[in-house]
């Protein structure tokens, strides 16, 4: 990856050139010009390679063999799932996701298959940004990061932390390696062709739609999705408090 | 983790499927159970309807009108999604706001209702007091090829029923969402300008719908 980012050094600084200042500053998103150029340049990307890979991909293999490489890397995620919920203090989350990994291993035929979701036991979404966010660490601000997308202070961290203790990054041979990593990503595009033309379709501003969603479904699954609630504040009054009368 | 969310997004389109009960008698149905009946009333429509199926969007757009709306809450929906500019806005433009908002909702998910009509769902079960009139009901889509999406509706008791007045796909809240969005545009251009967004949006997706269909 770190070969990656290096040659990535001179294309953000372009981006960084083009920053400019934008109409509606949000608070959360100090660096939006910057943010908004790396968008541009991650929907360049998937416009003309990975969204066409994704889709061959999809026409070429059959759904139980994508089935098979969806579990097969979900399996090993499942490892560090448990971990995350161990360090927020969450065993019985942790054994239930180390649970999954040793019985899928073995009687799911190296994860290939997923028995124990049917058993009963749940799939979690945890990573090291929502650990971080457990711990009190607030969020910074909103960074669209090249190629992986919407980010903030926090989770680049987390995120970091992720790929330097994600099993199939740190697989040697090298290109093993490589190919397992661009497969999970192919496969992983692939599960979102219907997503992302649904966004085009609901947004006014597809970048201001994906940073709310994002900033929002972070924060709802650093409580697992039961935060404390902070809608009802600001809320706009009932009509009837329109206008001067009252 | 990007792509996690385009995948919640996405599922704000099934929002769709979840219509409420017939009418009759809809005052006293619990709201867990509108959900589901609804829900799954739609769906079976759809699954045995091959024009539907095969992306006839005004065919699904009208089974949304007559199935699923009623039992949203727009006026609410919008208003919280327009935010403070909803108070400076005169009646004219808030009903104009709320027919527009509407629309684009209705296009959005009648272009994915095909698309997961073959799901399975799953009706969580809910926690509700005898005397509350603010519930979230929990629903979960089972998808063959990806992890489960929860949906949550946020409904409120009114005299004319349960309502919706929020849905949250994939923990993302389907107002709070557009809130944003729709604030910078009053704050640039003014309510007239967020009607005319809208309606250029509406127009855009109107074109666009019927030919890549599916």
């Amino acid at each position: 990856m770190s070969s990656g980012v290096k040659l990535l050094l001179p294309a953000l600084a372009v981006l960084l050139v083009g920053c400019a200042s934008v109409p509606n500053p949000d608070p959360r998103d100090p660096f939006e010009g910057f943010n908004r150029g790396v968008y541009k340049f991650n929907e360049g990307f998937d416009k003309a390679i990975a969204k066409p890979v994704a889709t061959a991909y999809k026409d070429v293999l059959p759904g139980a063999v994508r089935n098979g490489v969806r579990n097969f890397f979900s399996n090993i995620a499942d490892v560090f799932i448990g971990v995350n919920n161990m360090l927020q203090g969450k065993p019985r989350e942790a054994f239930s996701d180390w649970g999954r990994f040793a019985f899928n291993t073995t009687f799911g035929f190296l994860g290939l298959a997923d028995w124990a979701t049917p058993m009963g036991l749940e799939k979690h979404d945890e990573d090291f940004g929502q650990t971080l966010g457990r711990w009190g660490v607030g969020s910074g601000p909103y960074i669209v990061l090249p190629f992986l997308g919407p980010s903030d202070g926090r989770d680049t961290v987390g995120t970091a932390f992720d790929m330097y203790t994600d099993p199939v990054s740190n697989h040697t041979p090298v290109d093993e390696r490589n190919s397992a990593i661009t497969l999970r990503l192919v496969s992983r595009r692939a599960d979102l062709l219907g997503a992302s033309r649904l966004l085009e379709q609901a947004a006014l501003d597809p970048y201001a739609f994906l940073r709310d969603a994002y900033l929002q479904r972070r924060r709802n699954l650093i409580y697992d999705g039961r935060p404390p609630r902070e809608r009802e504040a600001d809320l706009p009054p009932e009509e009837g408090s329109n206008g001067p009368q009252h | 983790m990007g792509l996690s969310i385009e995948r919640a997004v996405a599922g704000l389109a099934l929002v769709a499927l979840t219509a409420l009960a017939g009418r009759a008698g809809a005052a006293t149905t619990a709201p867990d159970v509108l959900v589901k009946n609804v829900t799954l009333e739609v769906i079976g429509i759809v699954k045995h309807d091959k024009a539907m199926r095969n992306g006839d969007r005004k065919k699904i757009i009208d089974l949304i009108e007559s199935k699923v709306l009623p039992h949203f809450d727009m006026r609410s929906m919008t208003a919280t999604a327009v935010g403070l500019g909803w108070r400076r806005a005169t009646p004219a433009q808030r009903a104009e706001l709320t027919e527009q908002f509407k629309t684009l909702l209705i296009r959005t998910y009648a272009s994915a209702l095909t698309d997961y009509s073959e799901q399975k769902f799953e009706f969580l079960p809910l926690h509700m007091s005898p005397g509350d009139t603010d519930v979230t009901v929990r629903v979960r889509v089972v998808q063959a090829d990806a992890q489960p999406v929860p949906i949550d509706y946020s409904m409120e008791r009114t005299a004319d029923g349960w309502k919706v007045y929020d849905v949250s796909v994939g923990l993302v809240s389907l107002v709070a969402t557009y809130r944003t969005e729709f604030g910078n545009l009053v704050r640039a251009q003014g309510i007239d300008g967020l009607i005319r967004a809208l309606k250029a949006k509406n127009e855009t997706l109107e074109q666009s719908g019927g030919r890549d269909g599916k």
